[in-house]
């Protein structure tokens, strides 16, 4: 087989090799992934026991603990309002008021579940003081 | 005040520094004479970073050679055409250099 | 001083816009007077940088609350050292900081090519000069590390606890090298492309730097693993988090050039794939600059968005363009000088471990950015978190692994039957025959396949960096009858680009079996328990012994001891605490601001060659509510009292009133806290045990050590030797000058 030939057959493969990866990647993402949304959103177009990420900041005055559970509310960062969330499970360490949370929520009956160890918490901000309070 | 003036003295050697090489160029021969040889001494400069990786490329072969990834008869018709190019180049120094 | 700072910051901004400009005029217009001040104009600038530097470390260290950034990441309280390391808690000094690295790296590269590459170092100044304008425009016009305020607070806000931890303070200045030293390969690149000068020259000084870069990178982003491990409390050293991501790309990135630009070397091939790969690192790095910044993603470590988005994507942008515009158009020099003779050879080893390292590039990426390309493609920003790495970059890693074997032992050009018998044979044993006995051992059968390839695969890179030094050792004694320990210290030191690098493989090798250990065979529970009960956990039992407690008014702490046994033989003894510092926040109650505010764990870790216990607790401080809320009441009602009264007594007596108040406040606390210790509840802990994480740091160091021994430079005199015996060699064989050239 010629060279020229080899070669084209080679590029042949890695293209193709490339598109099945790019194709893999791109199902798996859209697949697996999970709907992330502000406050507002999550009451707007929500759907029971589907579940979600919500991001946000924690509402000031709004953390509780009432044994190993963990209240809080999420505020939406461009409106005035805030989801209540049940939570149960690891509290990251820079947990507070005013920081930058995550956590996967589902409704169940008229309250939003936490899914357990799904919290994540921003580390606290040095470039901008998050708006904790409305 | 006392920064005011401490920024005065900064910005002043700043600009005696930085457009120090303007003042002492403004005699024109310098100029002139530095464009010719600066191509050269680029080819030059190319020639001789060509001729140390060649010869580090005959140290590889030799040190593969000696912890075996290399047979020897691999490795000789593999020293005769590196020593063939490094001799080129060393060739092509010379007639650069003596330009 | 601090108007000193900004005049110099805008100082150093004037001197890199000319310096720019002068080294574009005089290569353009071949005046070398202009390219002269090119060149100081760098100098310059660092030494710019490093006095507006010194300033701010100046007013950190004598806690000069009238500058914004220290009173906002700094505190009278702060221990010296912290206070030292907080500029680069900040947006502002850290961008500082990048430009003031940025300056020395320049310089420094300026000074070692002055007289080499006349025609490319214009360009490659004109183009880190105008790094240096971008982030000192930041600095100048949007984030001023000199503002001050005319009302400076008697006190600051202090350093986050969880940044008063050793490496995370010398995590970023690792990281920006990393970033800073991307920026030099980047410029010459550019100013090779653009110049068409795309021979030898230009990859000699530029290797260097690469390596250094990818060294410094790779530190820093396995000192943010190790504080991850040993600080936070979850448990875990990587979380393929978007801040981790993005410093992760251009280290694979640069690792991809650094082994393909020898190629380029010895044959001549690959030089569009190390132009991209060089233009691509440095372009990853600024995204990652950005997104740290921006909070366009969110993460653990994004801090919030910032308005320095824009000026970033348009710099990104300028980059990506750029690069596939030069490369695009220097084409034809790019062309190969030789062909892929086979497949199965050296080159092509090199060949496909670019295509498995950009891969993985890829694969990260896309993960990482998927909720921004989610978002403009149907509206939802759609999240996919760690779980889906895994599928890609667990097969593309043991790939490479294999590769990082193979590559060392394989001929040139086409293998042969012979060759693979003489060079293979032995690791390929060796891999086999550990894989043979860990299935055996783990009773024929695994839920982890996975994992157990990579150890073989691991031990078969082991093998062949054992084997290639044995090999080397065994050349160089027959020639010189030295002793072992010295012909091998004489066969690093004269092969360290080749020694060095193996180490390096060796390195990675215990890394990832320490990773592929750790991830698959962890056991980890989470229970409650109360003094005197224990778990068990892989056959450890831990056993709640005692609870600690304390308070003092800066952090109120909540522990306890664990006593930890196997088969009835004490083990070890571990220690746990979670501290809650106070918060600022009055509405929170006067006792109660001090348990509502940022918290931060301390690990209890026994740390073993084979495996690692590690424990953190999470009190629950429910059973104290009751009484933090009467407290709050009561003092709230009391210091009510004192202010009503305040009018009418003097304010001294008002000031002696609050002081007593506060004492008693003081005493509650120390009681309730106390509580813990005398009325103890059942806590919740996380105990994990895991085996061979050791296995990853001490994976870290040897790479680091090979790769120091890779980078450091042939001592002057040798290469003063090498140069003497070069000119002896033009009347001589080149092939005895060669074995002299050290």
């Amino acid at each position: 087989m010629d060279p020229s030939r080899k070669r084209a057959i080679r590029l042949v493969v890695a293209l193709t090799a490339a598109l099945l990866l790019a194709s893999a990647l791109v199902y798996t993402s859209f697949a697996a992934g999970r709907d992330e949304v502000t406050a507002s959103q999550l009451l707007q177009k929500a759907k029971p026991g589907k579940s979600y990420i919500l991001a946000g900041t924690v509402l000031a005055g709004s953390v509780h603990h009432q044994g190993t559970t963990l209240l809080f509310s999420v505020r939406d960062p461009k409106q005035k309002l805030a989801v209540p969330v049940r939570y149960t499970g690891i509290v990251p360490d820079p947990f507070a008021e005013g920081r930058g949370v995550l956590v996967t929520v589902s409704e169940h009956g008229s309250q939003w579940i936490g899914e357990q160890n799904s919290l994540t918490t921003k580390c606290p901000s040095k470039y901008q003081a998050a708006s904790s309070s409305y | 005040m006392l920064q005011f003036l401490i920024v005065l003295a900064i910005l002043a050697v700043v600009v005696i520094v930085v457009t120090g090489p303007l003042r002492s160029a403004s005699r024109p021969s310098a100029s002139v004479a530095e464009a010719a040889p600066g191509e050269e001494t680029a080819e030059i400069a190319d020639l001789e970073a060509a001729r140390e990786a060649k010869y580090r490329e005959i140290r590889d072969a030799e040190l593969d050679h000696s912890t075996g990834k290399l047979s020897d008869a691999d490795f000789e018709a593999l020293e005769r055409t590196l020593r063939a190019e490094a001799v080129e180049i060393l060739h092509a120094l010379d007639r650069a250099r003596n330009e | 001083m601090a108007l000193t700072g900004r005049a110099l910051l805008i100082l150093g901004l004037a001197v890199a816009v000319f310096g720019a400009c002068a080294s574009l005029y005089g290569v353009r217009t071949g005046r070398r007077e202009w390219v002269e001040c090119g060149r100081r104009s760098v100098y310059t600038l660092a030494g710019l940088m490093t006095l507006a530097f010194v300033i701010l470390e100046a007013a950190f260290l004598r806690s000069d609350f009238s500058f914004n950034v220290v009173a906002g990441h700094s505190s009278t309280t702060t221990p010296t050292f912290y206070k030292m390391t907080a500029p680069w808690a900040s947006q502002e000094g850290s961008l500082l900081l990048w430009v003031w690295l940025l300056s020395l790296w320049s310089s420094l590269v300026l000074f070692l090519t002055r007289g080499k590459v006349r025609e490319i170092v214009p360009y490659a100044t004109a183009i880190l000069l105008g790094f240096g304008t971008f982030f000192l425009s930041l600095t100048v016009f949007y984030a001023n590390p000199f503002a001050t305020t005319s009302n400076p607070p008697a006190e600051g806000a202090g350093l986050d606890p969880l940044l008063l931890h050793p490496s995370m303070m010398i995590h970023p200045p690792m990281l920006y090298s990393g970033y800073t030293l991307l920026t030099i390969p980047f410029a010459f690149a550019v100013g090779a492309l653009i110049t068409g000068r795309l021979r030898s020259e230009w990859i000699a000084v530029v290797r260097r730097f690469a390596l250094a870069a990818w060294l410094f990178l790779g530190i820093g982003i396995l000192l943010g693993a190790r504080w991850s491990y040993t600080e936070l409390g979850w448990g875990g050293y990587w979380a393929w988090d978007p801040v981790e991501n993005a410093a992760l790309m251009p280290w694979l990135c640069i690792t991809a050039f650094i082994h393909s630009i020898m190629i380029q070397e010895k044959r001549g091939m690959l030089k569009v794939w190390n132009a991209s790969l060089v233009l691509g690192s440095a372009t990853l790095a600024i995204i990652g600059t950005f997104l740290v910044r921006s909070g366009v993603l969110d993460s653990i470590h994004a801090f919030g968005a910032s308005t320095l988005g824009v000026p970033f994507v348009t710099l990104i942008a300028v980059m990506v363009g750029g690069s596939i515009g030069l490369v695009v158009w220097r084409r034809p020099q790019l062309r190969s000088d030789s062909q892929l003779d086979s497949l199965l050879s050296r080159e092509a080893v090199f060949l496909f471990q670019n295509v498995v390292l950009v891969a993985m590039v890829f694969v990260v990426f896309w993960v990482t950015f998927f909720p921004l390309i989610s978002e403009a493609v149907t509206g939802t920003k759609v999240s996919v978190g760690p779980p889906a790495f895994r599928p890609f970059i667990v097969p593309l890693a043991l790939v490479l692994v294999l590769l990082s074997g193979i590559g060392p032992i394989i001929a040139w050009r086409r293998v042969t039957a012979a060759n693979l018998s003489r060079n293979f044979t032995i690791p390929v044993l060796v891999g086999l025959t550990t894989l043979a006995v860990l299935i055996v051992a783990g009773g024929g059968t695994s839920s982890r396949p996975l994992a157990l390839i990579m150890f073989g695969l691991g031990a078969f890179v082991i093998a062949t960096v054992v084997q290639e030094i044995w090999r080397g050792v065994s050349a160089r004694r027959a020639m010189t009858r030295d002793p072992i320990p010295m012909a091998l210290v004489q066969l690093i030191r004269r092969n360290r680009r080749r020694y060095g690098g193996y180490i390096v493989h060796a390195g990675l090798a215990v890394l990832l079996i320490g990773v592929a250990a750790s991830s698959s065979f962890q056991h980890s529970s989470d229970v409650t328990l109360a003094p005197g009960q224990h778990a068990v956990v892989n056959g450890y039992t831990i056993r709640y012994v005692r609870p600690l407690a304390s308070a003092t008014s800066q952090k109120i702490s909540f522990g306890a001891v664990l006593d930890v046994s196997k088969g009835g033989k004490h083990v070890t003894t571990l220690t746990t605490t979670r501290g809650f510092y106070p918060a600022q926040d009055p509405t929170l109650g006067i006792i109660g601001r001090f348990f509502n505010g940022s918290s931060d764990s301390n690990v209890g870790l026994r740390a073993g060659i084979t495996k690692d216990i590690w424990t953190v607790i999470n009190p629950d401080l429910g059973p104290l509510q009751g009484l933090i809320t009467k407290g709050d009441r009561l003092f709230a009602a009391d210091e009510s009292q004192i202010m009503s009264r305040a009018a009418k007594v003097s304010t001294a007596q008002t000031q002696q009133s609050l002081n007593a108040l506060f004492a008693e406040r003081d005493t509650a606390i120390s009681g309730l806290v106390a509580r813990f210790k005398s009325h103890p509840w059942s806590v919740n802990f996380l105990l994990i045990v895991s085996p061979l994480v050791t296995w990853i740091w001490l994976g870290a160091l040897i790479i680091a050590f090979g790769g120091l021994i890779a980078l450091w430079p042939v001592p002057a005199f040798a290469r003063r030797r090498a140069i003497a015996r070069a000119g002896a060699a033009r009347r001589g064989s080149p092939a005895v000058a060669a074995r002299e050239t050290a």
